[in-house]
């Protein structure tokens, strides 16, 4: 992984934070469906935010945390395993 | 008629949830790890909701809608930002970097991950000792709020102590019997429920009410409310929604029944799904749920001596039994988050100071066994607590969230910072805690600085803390700065 693309996915992260409230609609009021456009922007919002997390765990996911060397052991088996496991209450 | 559909709701749902811990008893290993973590072997549907329904349970059902009744529905923005957003991310920066570690090391605790990285039993307890002062007066006021409930429900018939003393009666009997696994199917079933009828209720109100544009009509027409259509507000100023949307999002992360749960999903792809599903999953129950509270302000409807603003609405546009199954669903949800508390709360205290401080040597089944002891003791001691429900606590418990906010920067410091010192670490904790509980109760330290709250001050500061003081101080030789940076990999 790239320094570049764990600085990208850190600013991706600031973003997401920084306009979860839409600062740019303060003391508007218009009405969009019954409902302020700010709470529209908002439901908007978080919807774009679980699509870039998605994105995230397709991409990049380990960044910034996994290091490269050796793989991670248990006492439950190998990595391999690991990924099978769970799925079921 | 209402107060025996709750009744009958309250007790069905606890001979139901005692049904699901004797399921789990019967599969639970006889040892600490499987009761506190179900051995690590979560899925993603069960993980989502039970961290979803321990974050959100009671405060989504009763203190949300309060809050939007009473200031307006930027609310939804506030716990949007803190809860879908920032507290996703920390699942990721503190929350999988501690679920590789626990996989590898076998931590239990968050006190237990920090504690052998820094070969300090002090700090170890340090940790557990501070996370308790913080959750054991959250626990008493859920007691609190339990025992105020119940005789509110029965007019008097079952008085405060008696209520809250069978609550936390059976939290023992269901905490001792099912272990997490237990907690974490009801959980399920309680989001799942949650999610549900909040949506139901929501279209039951809106259609009663005649639609969207109407609901949303009254609150221009009303003077209490004609101000919640504009974003921003005398209270809701953007420093206090980021300072709130901050301390608690951080908070949360460090709240040792969630904080926990970072450590016993099954696999890298049940954090994966759960981590991309959490945003849609927050904003699906905050807007319908917060929503409701905003129109009843709009509505003129008057909050009632329960002091919650749903059962009001409620009781006014729906069925008599459907209000009813709501309430009782929201308190059942209340118990089962002091049920996590309480497995947690004894894990800490169990694991991180009775272990290393009092008895070294403890075989699995030993510890297992006090392991389910602690969970007795905690509970009980909170349960004399509520009976007095002393202020100190009280206010403690009010500012928990801020109080757990101010271990995050620390801890996240030494996840990811070489350079961090046991006293640089230390340092960051004891600083940032002396200072935010003095914000509380020393009337010269102010609680608020320049519309920022004292948590996210305290927060800043331990950072700096942290930095500094390891900056200026020299590692221990044995400590295993190695464990927290080589061969971590998921693949």
């Amino acid at each position: 992984m790239s320094r570049a693309e764990f600085v990208g996915w850190g600013i991706v992260g600031l973003v997401l934070c920084m306009f979860a409230i839409p600062w740019f609609l303060w003391g508007t009021e218009t009405l969009v469906a019954g409902l302020p456009l700010w709470i529209w922007w908002h439901v908007g919002w978080m919807l774009l935010a679980s699509l870039v997390f998605w994105v995230f765990t397709k991409r990049a996911w380990g960044i910034g945390i996994e290091t490269d060397a050796g793989g991670i052991q248990t006492a439950n088996g190998t990595e391999s395993g690991l990924e099978e496991r769970g799925d079921s209450p | 008629m209402t107060l025996s559909i709750q009744l009958g709701i309250i007790v069905g749902y606890l001979l139901f949830a005692l049904v699901i811990g004797l399921v789990a008893y019967r599969m639970t290993e006889r040892t600490a790890e499987d009761f506190y973590l179900a051995s690590r072997t979560v899925g993603t549907v069960v993980l989502l909701f039970t961290t979803f329904a321990t974050l959100l349970s009671a405060f989504t059902f009763f203190a949300g809608p309060n809050m939007a009744y009473a200031w307006g529905p930027e609310w939804i923005l506030v716990m949007g930002l803190m809860d879908g957003i920032i507290f996703a991310i920390l699942w990721y920066v503190i929350g999988y970097k501690q679920w590789l570690l626990g996989q590898r090391y076998d931590y239990v605790t968050l006190g237990e991950m920090l504690g052998d990285r820094f070969a300090s039993r002090e700090l170890r307890g340090l940790v557990a000792g501070v996370s308790l002062i913080w959750l054991f007066p959250y626990v008493m006021l859920q007691q609190v709020g339990a025992g105020t409930a119940l005789e509110a429900l029965t007019e008097g018939a079952v008085s405060y102590a008696a209520g809250a003393g069978l609550i936390t009666l059976f939290m023992i009997l269901y905490v001792v019997v099912a272990g997490f696994r237990g907690i974490a199917w009801t959980d399920t079933l309680q989001g799942a429920f949650m999610l549900v009828t909040t949506w139901i209720a929501f279209i039951w109100v809106l259609v009663a009410v005649g639609g969207l544009e109407t609901a949303t009509g009254t609150l221009q027409n009303s003077p209490a409310t004609s101000e919640f259509l504009a974003l921003g507000s005398a209270n809701y100023t953007p420093q206090w929604m980021l300072s709130t949307a901050i301390t608690i999002g951080f908070g949360v992360a460090m709240f040792p029944q969630v904080n926990q749960r970072f450590f016993v999903a099954g696999s890298k792809r049940v954090i994966k799904r759960s981590f991309a599903l959490w945003p849609i999953l927050c904003v699906l129950l905050f807007v319908p749920s917060f929503l409701l509270g905003v129109w009843a302000q709009g509505l003129g409807l008057e909050m009632g001596e329960s002091g919650n603003i749903l059962p009001v609405i409620l009781s006014e546009y729906t069925a008599v039994w459907f209000a009813a199954l709501v309430i009782a669903g929201a308190m059942a949800a209340m118990m089962s988050s002091s049920d996590s508390m309480l497995l947690s709360g004894s894990s800490y205290f169990t694991r991180d100071l009775y272990r290393p401080f009092v008895e070294a040597d403890l075989s699995e089944r030993r510890e297992d066994l006090i392991a389910r002891v602690g969970v007795v003791c905690f509970a009980v001691a909170t349960f004399f607590a509520s009976l007095y429900n002393p202020a100190t606590l009280f206010e403690l418990g009010d500012a928990a969230f801020g109080g757990f906010a101010q271990l995050a920067l620390p801890v996240i410091v030494a996840l990811y910072w070489r350079g961090t010192t046991r006293t640089g670490l230390i340092a960051g904790i004891v600083g940032s805690q002396v200072f935010y509980l003095s914000s509380l109760f020393v009337p010269v330290i102010p609680g608020a600085y320049a519309g920022w709250t004292a948590g996210v001050v305290g927060m800043l500061l331990g950072l700096a803390l942290t930095v500094t003081v390891s900056w200026a101080t020299t590692s221990v030789v044995e400590e295993r700065r190695s464990r927290y940076f080589e061969g971590l990999s998921g693949d």
